[in-house]
């Protein structure tokens, strides 16, 4: 009883919340409107990070490489080439596919912390390679790109545009990932988080989940960078430095580790958080914020999405799901 | 006189799973206790929930004082020691530095200067390997360190979690004359859990028999050596 | 090869700086799993209250020991008041919140000392010791006989006290631990206290060189890794022989490779990592383990 109320109740939310969504553009300011479009982004790039970490157990702290590989990669396609914006967020998702992918592969041997320092090395080499391939990346200064315009003589702004196209791409993802990580295909990819020896020994081949995992994953967090890069208009080495990777991560823990809604919370947290914490204090808005994310850890351990399941579970008040869930949240 | 250890109503669960149910069993002072039953039945579990190292209800009681909610850490110091199942030697550390860390609690250096000859008298294999990583000992001798490490610490009580598991007959039987040595000569209590159920009730006063988290039999080892069911079900013959 | 000797001993001088910070991750990531992202900004806060003691008029070797006592009360309670709510949390979700501790300490200093760089005394003096025909910098010795007594007192420590080896029993099995009576709780805090007081050492040894600002420990964190990495990051002596080596090999590297400039100095670092992954993972003291199932 409580499990058709539930899906029924799922339904309904999500539908509240999609025509919330569409609705935010036209009730805010442009400068909010653009804010909200980095919201997206960053749910997007933190969902594929989710995906590896959460789902798959890779902790990476480099993702932000990812994310500057997409960027950088819309960049140049338009400023070089001239090929539409649209064009660019595909091939931006291959390109970090296959570097995914092909990262992937030798990190296969290495677990848990070794995987964290691999990646954390990645991360702070981007920014380097990328002030080093001058020629093409524009070194230091960067690449300068113009805002796209609505087509088809739509009524929106440009940053209203830039919303809903940012808007379409995730609902597209969100529901590719929602069908990857349930069924059998998600089933395999968290049996190799929690005991990949095992999951080896019912025949799932870890070697190449983990690999395409981490393609798939990178793939996310490239889209995110191209959105990024477009809705910036501009892209330039230091944005994609270490400190962009523990952004990511960040929104992944306090999101909540292997939730897909934990990615819309996440990027709001990094979004706002930062902006709030400024506001408290301008002298220390970084302690303020720092105050929050171990506030938010002692609260909510599991993340948001994990506290809210939590707290569902509670008020449902099934014993069975109650002991079901307990295990899963563990 | 009331008894050395006592439980009454023990529950005990690990996460939402219930495991022992309404148990209740006693050590007599200067006695040994077994407790038998098949895999499963919850024999670790009743040697963790006394040393707190489970969630608990109920109440355990060492000579007279109740221990059911205490850190594991005060409850040893009170004069229980456990041997875990499994043995929980601390495999870089060498002989010698297990044995220590047996003695922690215990301010009186001299005497336990005195208590490392001791043991060293009852398992001269230990006294052999002093300075040897205890990772590298077998399992035999792993046993034989954790019943010493135990005996460091001059406990009233000592807990046996499975001492026989994984170790060859022969080995057994020695490490179980040795308890009985230690029983006798020292006056240390013993609850023992065991599955090899012939050897438990050779060396126990008393058993209990545990099913599914609950006390179905119980009484002296004489009689129940006799019973025709025990012997059926857990002797073999 | 005189320049040779004198990069080295200058290498073994940033090195002895690598180690003790290496030392002070790996022991807190040995007993408990997690990578303290925040070492090194306590390592600079505690370099700051240094100078404010310094400022105060205290001499200078006196407010070096008090500000390792103030570093290891510093690290207690650090892991006793903002750790331990969260300690059976995720592992993900404790590093997160050294990282809000990293970004705390870090502002809170620039909030009250100022982002601008202020010297840092050393305790040596500043003229050249001539041995044979090389000259060294009397700094560069020194700081290399401090980390050594250091970690000759830490090994003491462990080796031959019963509170080492306790706190050695609590990090490698902690429920053996209590079953001893070992109060494994305040064994970690303990753990933490003094890789505090390592953290504090290197900040103090570094912050002559480097000025003193609330950034100062950022890249030498990232070299700490590195160390961490190379020798193991299960190995205590692992991270010291890491810190050496990666000192010693950054500095020659600088000197002997032209396209290596300072700009592309952190590159050594990074290769060392990368290359310590591929070819053994567990670094040159740390233990592959053999996972039973």
């Amino acid at each position: 009883m409580a499990r058709v109320g539930g899906a029924a109740l799922k339904t309904a939310g999500l539908a509240l919340v999609l025509a919330v969504a569409c609705a935010l553009p036209f009730a805010m300011s442009g400068f909010r409107v653009f804010q909200f479009t980095q919201v997206l982004i960053y749910a997007i790039a933190i969902l594929g990070l989710n995906m590896l970490t959460g789902f798959n157990g890779q902790i990476s702290l480099g993702h932000g490489a990812f994310y500057g590989i997409g960027a950088y990669t819309t960049a140049i396609m338009i400023d070089k080439w001239n090929i539409g914006y649209g064009w660019t967020i595909p091939v931006a998702a291959a390109v970090c596919l296959v570097v995914g992918f092909l990262f992937g592969r030798p990190a296969l041997r290495l677990e848990g912390l070794y995987l964290a320092l691999a990646t954390f090395a990645l991360a702070l080499a981007v920014p380097q390679i990328l002030k080093y391939f001058e020629h093409w990346t524009g070194g230091s200064q960067g690449i300068v790109l113009s805002k796209p315009k609505a087509p088809w003589g739509l009524p929106l702004n440009e940053d209203q545009w830039l919303y809903f196209v940012t808007l379409g791409v995730l609902i597209v993802l969100f529901i590719l990932a929602s069908n990857l990580l349930s069924g059998r295909t998600g089933r395999a990819i968290k049996a190799i988080r929690d005991n990949h020896i095992a999951a080896e020994a019912m025949g799932v081949n870890s070697a190449l989940y983990k690999s395409v995992v981490f393609g798939v994953s990178a793939a996310y967090t490239g889209v995110a960078g191209a959105l990024s890069g477009i809705a910036i208009a501009f892209v330039a080495p230091d944005t994609f430095d270490v400190f962009l990777s523990f952004t990511l991560l960040t929104g992944v823990v306090i999101g909540g580790l292997a939730t897909i809604s934990g990615a819309i919370f996440g990027a709001l947290f990094v979004q706002f958080v930062p902006n709030w914490a400024q506001d408290i204090s301008k002298a220390a808005p970084w302690a303020i914020f720092g105050i929050f994310l171990i506030v938010f850890m002692y609260v909510m351990p599991h993340g948001i999405a994990g506290f809210l399941r939590l707290l569902w579970i509670r008020m449902t008040r099934s014993a069975v799901m109650r002991g079901k869930a307990e295990g899963e949240v563990q | 006189m009331p008894a050395l250890l006592e439980a009454e109503n023990l529950e005990a669960q690990y996460g939402w799973t219930k495991v022992l149910h309404g148990l209740g069993f006693a050590v007599e002072s200067g006695g040994i206790t077994a407790i038998l039953g098949a895999n499963g039945a919850g024999k670790t579990t009743t040697l963790r929930a006394v040393c707190g190292m489970v969630k608990t209800a109920g109440s355990v009681r060492f000579e007279g004082q109740r221990i059911d909610g205490m850190a594991t850490e005060d409850i040893v110091r009170l004069g229980i020691a456990h041997t875990p199942e499994g043995r929980g030697t601390f495999m870089e550390l060498t002989v010698e530095e297990n044995l220590r860390l047996g003695a922690y609690v215990r301010k009186d250096r001299g005497a336990i200067a005195r208590d490392f000859d001791r043991v060293y008298q009852y398992f001269p294999v230990l006294g052999q390997r002093q300075r040897q990583q205890a990772g590298t000992l077998s399992g035999g001798e792993q046993q034989m360190l954790a019943v010493a490490r135990a005996l460091m610490s001059r406990p009233r009580l000592l807990l046996l979690d499975e001492p026989s598991l994984g170790l060859a007959p022969l080995v057994t039987r020695e490490i179980f004359r040795i308890v009985r040595a230690i029983n006798k000569d020292e006056g240390v209590s013993v609850l023992l859990v065991e599955q090899n159920a012939a050897m438990a009730l050779e060396l126990a006063d008393h058993a209990y028999l545990l099913e599914t988290g609950r006390v179905v039999m119980s009484g002296s080892a004489a009689e129940l050596r006799k019973d025709d069911s025990i012997r059926r079900s857990y002797l073999g013959y | 090869m005189d320049i040779f000797i004198q990069q080295v001993v200058s290498g073994l001088a940033t090195g002895g700086i690598y180690a003790s910070l290496a030392l002070a991750l790996v022991m807190i990531y040995q007993a408990t799993d997690v990578v303290n992202f925040a070492q090194g900004s306590m390592a600079m806060f505690s370099t700051y209250l240094c100078w404010s003691l310094l400022q105060a008029g205290l001499p200078y070797w006196v407010a070096f020991v008090a500000t390792l006592v103030i570093a290891f009360a510093g690290g207690i309670l650090i892991e006793r008041v903002v750790i331990r709510p969260v300690e059976n949390a995720p592992i993900l979700s404790i590093v997160i919140v050294t990282i809000g501790l990293l970004v705390i300490l870090v502002s809170v200093a620039g909030w009250i000392y100022s982002y601008i760089q202020k010297p840092f005394p050393s305790p040596f003096p500043n003229k050249p010791i001539k041995i044979g025909n090389i000259v060294f910098g009397a700094h560069d010795l020194g700081a290399i006989g401090i980390t050594l007594v250091v970690l000759l007192l830490l090994f003491l420590f462990f080796r031959y006290t019963t509170l080492g080896l306790a706190m050695r029993a609590a990090a490698q099995n902690p429920t053996s631990s209590r079953l001893c009576g070992i109060r494994v709780g305040w064994m970690l805090a303990l753990g933490w206290g003094l890789a505090a007081t390592f953290g504090a050492v290197a900040g103090m040894i570094v912050a002559p060189v480097v000025f003193l600002d609330p950034n100062m420990m950022g890249g030498i964190q990232i070299y700490a890794f590195a160390a961490a990495t190379v020798g193991g990051f299960t190995s205590p002596l692992g991270a010291v022989v890491g810190g050496f080596l990666v000192g010693v090999t950054e500095n020659l590297v600088g000197t002997y490779v032209s396209f290596i400039g300072t700009e592309l100095k952190m590159t050594v670092a990074l290769a060392m990592i990368i290359i310590v992954l591929l070819v053994k993972p567990s670094g040159l003291f740390g233990r592959s383990f053999v996972r039973r199932v």
